[in-house]
């Protein structure tokens, strides 16, 4: 992608820091000075990739504004598990309202610092995909089409695991929920629903829209930093792999969600105005099996009679992203 | 009213009053583990870490720390059969690293700046005879000087080096590189009798007031084999004929040689025979693959144009021909007559068939045990006979410079030890750096930078170097390729990927501590760990 290329060889670009770079050169996370914008004594599961990547981005976002940075929380995890009342772990300005209504809260927060003449001052909106793409959704569609000055990020786990590990419309076909138990014929999620939200936002024709995962942090930082030159509706989608509600190893949140690219299942690419103008190819591919096998929420795929026929379905998913977007940098994005 | 952060209107606490370490079960840690090359390493190199310094640029250091226990980057960077680079991991996901190259880059810069060595150690008023002063007598006498000791080096030969200036050919070694790193090591009040054979060991040592002795005459004499032959036959043995190079005339061989054996020896011999114009055809009675010498040496060798004849064995030399007979392998693998017979032009035959130890200085003192024709030595490298050490090739081991200069550090610590009543323990060796520990998609898909060569013509017809060097952009990437395996190289790779901050970096060269106030025990940081320095292990208690 458009990040510089860097290659020295031991680690290239791939690792959090390097030793033999300059310090200009390196990720915001391996400062020793950095923000730590969410703090440590947070109550979230061991091995959470949602704590993960708020910290990867709003880092980030504080470095890319000097510090004039307001977030929005909408409900859920995140929210949960860093404001236990009377502690925070946030350490920047921040405001939750309510589960569906972060986007539009945003949008008022972004109008009161315009009255006042503050437009140094950023917002950053941010939720789980429960309060992104169900709960939120007419908001965050509002908050689009305004073009309101807001960078909305959703950390996507792919449930409602506060909850209790409820489907959401971002939960994946085949996987098992609170709400879709692996039982009968066609055990897990059903195939055919969810939504797309990157596409949606970029039908929009909202001005940045990008992906990524916590498996690529100068990836996200650079999409952070790039989101942020940016004035008007902006939208973030981060896989976070959640050890709890996907029955993964807690030590394996950042290699599940490396695998979810790799496969090709969760595709990483940029696009402005509605155009994608990048993709983060593969490296290492994968077939799906590799990333559905060591999470339990998939478990029945390799064990029920339904198994094989879901699991190619799952494949087919795969090589479609691969094809629409050139994942394997043959085609190009299309 | 009170100072508040930008925007912040209501006091809150933070959360940092949770101590999340509570919820721990298992706890990361740091480890250090011993590298696969640093583990084959005939001469106990710390490969991974002076590999760390070269990534940096910081080329001095590096070849500070490969001179702690090896004092001949150059000649190693040149003639060690790099068992290192056998052994390392890189080579399963792309090709292994090229230590060898970056080794004799550093060994030649450290001749070109003039690089010295400095003896810290007090003087111990001891004093000890080395006799030999070959790679492995040599490696000794440096070792025992940076000790304290004064050291006295004897040699039958008129100029020091051993097998590494009579035994390896000049276009694999050039002298004045021997030359450079030799005179390092008298610059550092190594004495040397040259010239002056030791054939009366308890004379030699009262005469020069020694309280030890480490014996190191390596195996300089040809193995004579019988091989029926005319009166007019002219046969030289591979030792001779090498040694031969370095005297004034070199010896006469003819245009048609054969070379009769399978190591390293018999190649060295062969290709020094093409390079005084002649054809050598290498006779060996087993296949190439049984050959003992160096595969590289072997494939440099046919691309130089000397011939082989694999399967065969000579029966009979006469004047200016051969008899060889062709082989076979039984079902062991042993070659056996067929009977088949065929002669072979040939005006000098160069025996290269193995290499006996003089050991008449020896002879006939109490306590020294010989069998096979080498000397016997313990686990601390002394003889039956206190306070007389031996090592390299006249003691039981694989016969490489790298495994004799790995004895004469390894005798060194122990004479040390004897001369002030203690005993010398190695340090445990840690545990082996596996390659399943790695996580390598951390790291940047990289080739191995090949050494420029020079074209086979060209060289068959010179004593040039063969394999020449890297340049200095060429060394920097490929000491970046180095893995680091089972030891942090600081990417910050843990600091980064905890989802609790409990990761403290503590600055260059000083690594990371892990905060167990709110370590929850994930274990992510010890998986995404790229070179296995991190593990996992039970809580006290």
């Amino acid at each position: 992608m458009g990040t510089q290329e860097i290659r020295y060889f031991q680690v290239g670009s791939h690792a959090v820091g390097n030793r033999l770079l300059d310090p200009g050169q390196r990720t915001v996370q391996s400062d020793p000075e950095r923000a730590n914008a969410l703090t440590c004594g947070h109550r979230a599961c061991q091995g959470c990739g949602e704590a993960l990547g708020a910290r990867y981005v709003v880092d980030a976002a504080l470095r890319a504004t000097a510090g004039r940075l307001v977030a929005v929380n909408a409900t859920g995890c995140l929210e949960v598990f860093s404001t236990p009342y009377p502690e925070t772990s946030w350490q920047l300005p921040w405001l939750h309202s309510l589960f569906g209504n972060a986007p539009a809260v945003a949008t008022g927060v972004a109008a009161a610092l315009r009255a006042q003449g503050r437009e140094d001052v950023r917002v950053l909106a941010q939720g789980g995909d429960g309060g992104t793409v169900d709960i939120g959704f007419g908001c965050l569609s509002g908050m689009f089409e305004r073009d309101d000055d807001v960078l909305y990020v959703c950390y996507d786990n792919q449930g409602y695991m506060n909850t209790g590990v409820q489907r959401s419309g971002a939960t994946p076909p085949g996987a098992r929920t609170a709400t879709t138990e692996a039982v009968g014929d066609a055990p897990g999620a059903p195939f055919g629903q969810g939504k797309d939200v990157p596409r949606i936002a970029m039908a929009h024709g909202v001005r940045y829209v990008a992906t990524a995962t916590v498996a690529d942090l100068r990836d996200l930082e650079a999409k952070v930093e790039r989101a942020m030159e940016v004035r008007g509706a902006r939208y973030l989608h981060v896989l976070v792999p959640c050890p709890l509600g996907w029955g993964s190893p807690a030590a394996l949140t950042v290699r599940i969600a490396r695998l979810a690219t790799q496969t090709g299942l969760f595709p990483v690419y940029e696009a402005r105005d509605g155009e994608v103008t990048g993709v983060t190819t593969i490296r290492r591919p994968a077939p799906v099996e590799e990333y559905l096998r060591p999470q339990k929420r998939f478990a029945h795929l390799f064990s029920h009679p339904s198994g094989p026929a879901a699991l190619a379905r799952i494949q087919e998913a795969a090589d479609r992203n691969i094809r629409r977007y050139g994942l394997l940098g043959d085609g190009g994005p299309s | 009213m009170m100072e508040k952060p930008f925007a912040i209107t209501l006091d809150a606490g933070s959360s940092r009053a949770n101590h999340t370490g509570s919820w721990r079960n298992e706890r990361p840690g740091y480890v250090r583990n011993l590298p696969p090359c640093n583990a084959a390493c005939p001469a106990a190199e710390d490969v991974q870490g002076w590999l760390f310094h070269a990534e940096g640029g910081d080329y001095e250091a590096a070849w500070r720390a490969i001179v702690r226990d090896n004092p001949f980057p150059a000649v190693m960077g040149r003639v060690c059969y790099h068992p290192c680079e056998t052994a390392c991991h890189r080579g399963h996901l792309d090709e292994a690293v090229g230590i060898n190259a970056v080794e004799r880059f550093l060994g030649d810069l450290a001749i070109e700046r003039g690089w010295g060595i400095p003896v810290e150690a007090p003087a111990s008023g001891r004093s000890v005879l080395v006799v030999g002063a070959g790679p492995s007598g040599l490696s000794a006498a440096y070792h025992l000087r940076l000790l304290g000791h004064a050291v006295e080096v004897r040699d039958a030969a008129p100029a020091a080096g051993g097998m590494m200036r009579y035994g390896i050919p000049r276009y694999r070694l050039p002298r004045p590189v021997l030359d450079a790193e030799i005179a390092r090591i008298g610059a550092m009040g190594v004495r040397f009798a040259l010239g002056r054979s030791v054939t009366d060991l308890a004379a030699a040592m009262a005469e020069g007031g020694h309280d030890a002795a480490f014996l190191a005459v390596g195996a300089g004499v040809g193995r004579k084999a019988h091989v029926p032959a005319g009166a007019a036959a002219r046969i030289i043995d591979a030792v001779s004929f090498l040694h031969g190079m370095e005297d004034d005339e070199p010896p006469r061989i003819g245009r048609r040689v054969v070379v009769y054996g399978g190591g390293d020896t018999a190649v060295d011999a062969a290709r020094t025979a093409r390079r005084m114009g002649a054809e050598p055809v290498i006779v060996y009675r087993r296949t190439r693959q049984r050959m003992p010498a160096h595969d590289a040496e072997v494939e440099e060798a046919l691309e130089e144009g000397i011939l082989a004849r694999w399967l065969s064995t000579i029966t009979q030399v006469e004047a200016g021909e051969v008899t060889v007979e062709r082989m076979e392998l039984d079902a062991e693998g042993f070659p056996q007559p067929t009977g088949e017979t065929e002669t072979l032009a040939a005006d000098t035959v160069i025996l290269a068939l193995g290499q006996d130890c003089d050991l008449a200085l020896v002879e006939g003192l109490d306590g020294i045990e010989v069998e096979d024709g080498v000397v016997s030595v313990g686990p601390d490298m002394m003889t039956g006979r206190a306070g007389i050490f031996a090592g390299g090739d006249m003691v039981p081991a694989e016969r490489t410079v790298t495994t004799a200069v790995g004895h004469g550090r390894s005798a060194a610590r122990h004479v040390d030890a004897w001369l002030r009543g203690t005993a010398h323990a190695p340090a445990a060796r840690p545990p082996a750096a596996g390659f399943d520990a790695l996580e390598t998609w951390y790291y940047e898909d990289a080739p191995h930078a090949m050494r420029p060569r020079l074209e086979a013509a060209r060289r068959a017809s010179t004593f040039d170097e063969v394999v020449s060097g890297l340049d200095e952009t060429t060394a920097l990437y490929e000491a970046r390729r180095c893995l680091s395996c089972g030891n942090c190289f600081e990417c910050d790779n843990c600091y980064g990927v905890c989802p609790d901050n409990a990761i403290v970096k503590l600055g260059p060269g000083r690594g990371y501590r892990i905060d167990l106030d709110f370590c929850k025990g994930c274990g992510i940081c010890v998986q995404e760990c790229p070179c296995g320095a991190m593990a996992m292990g039970p809580e006290p208690g």
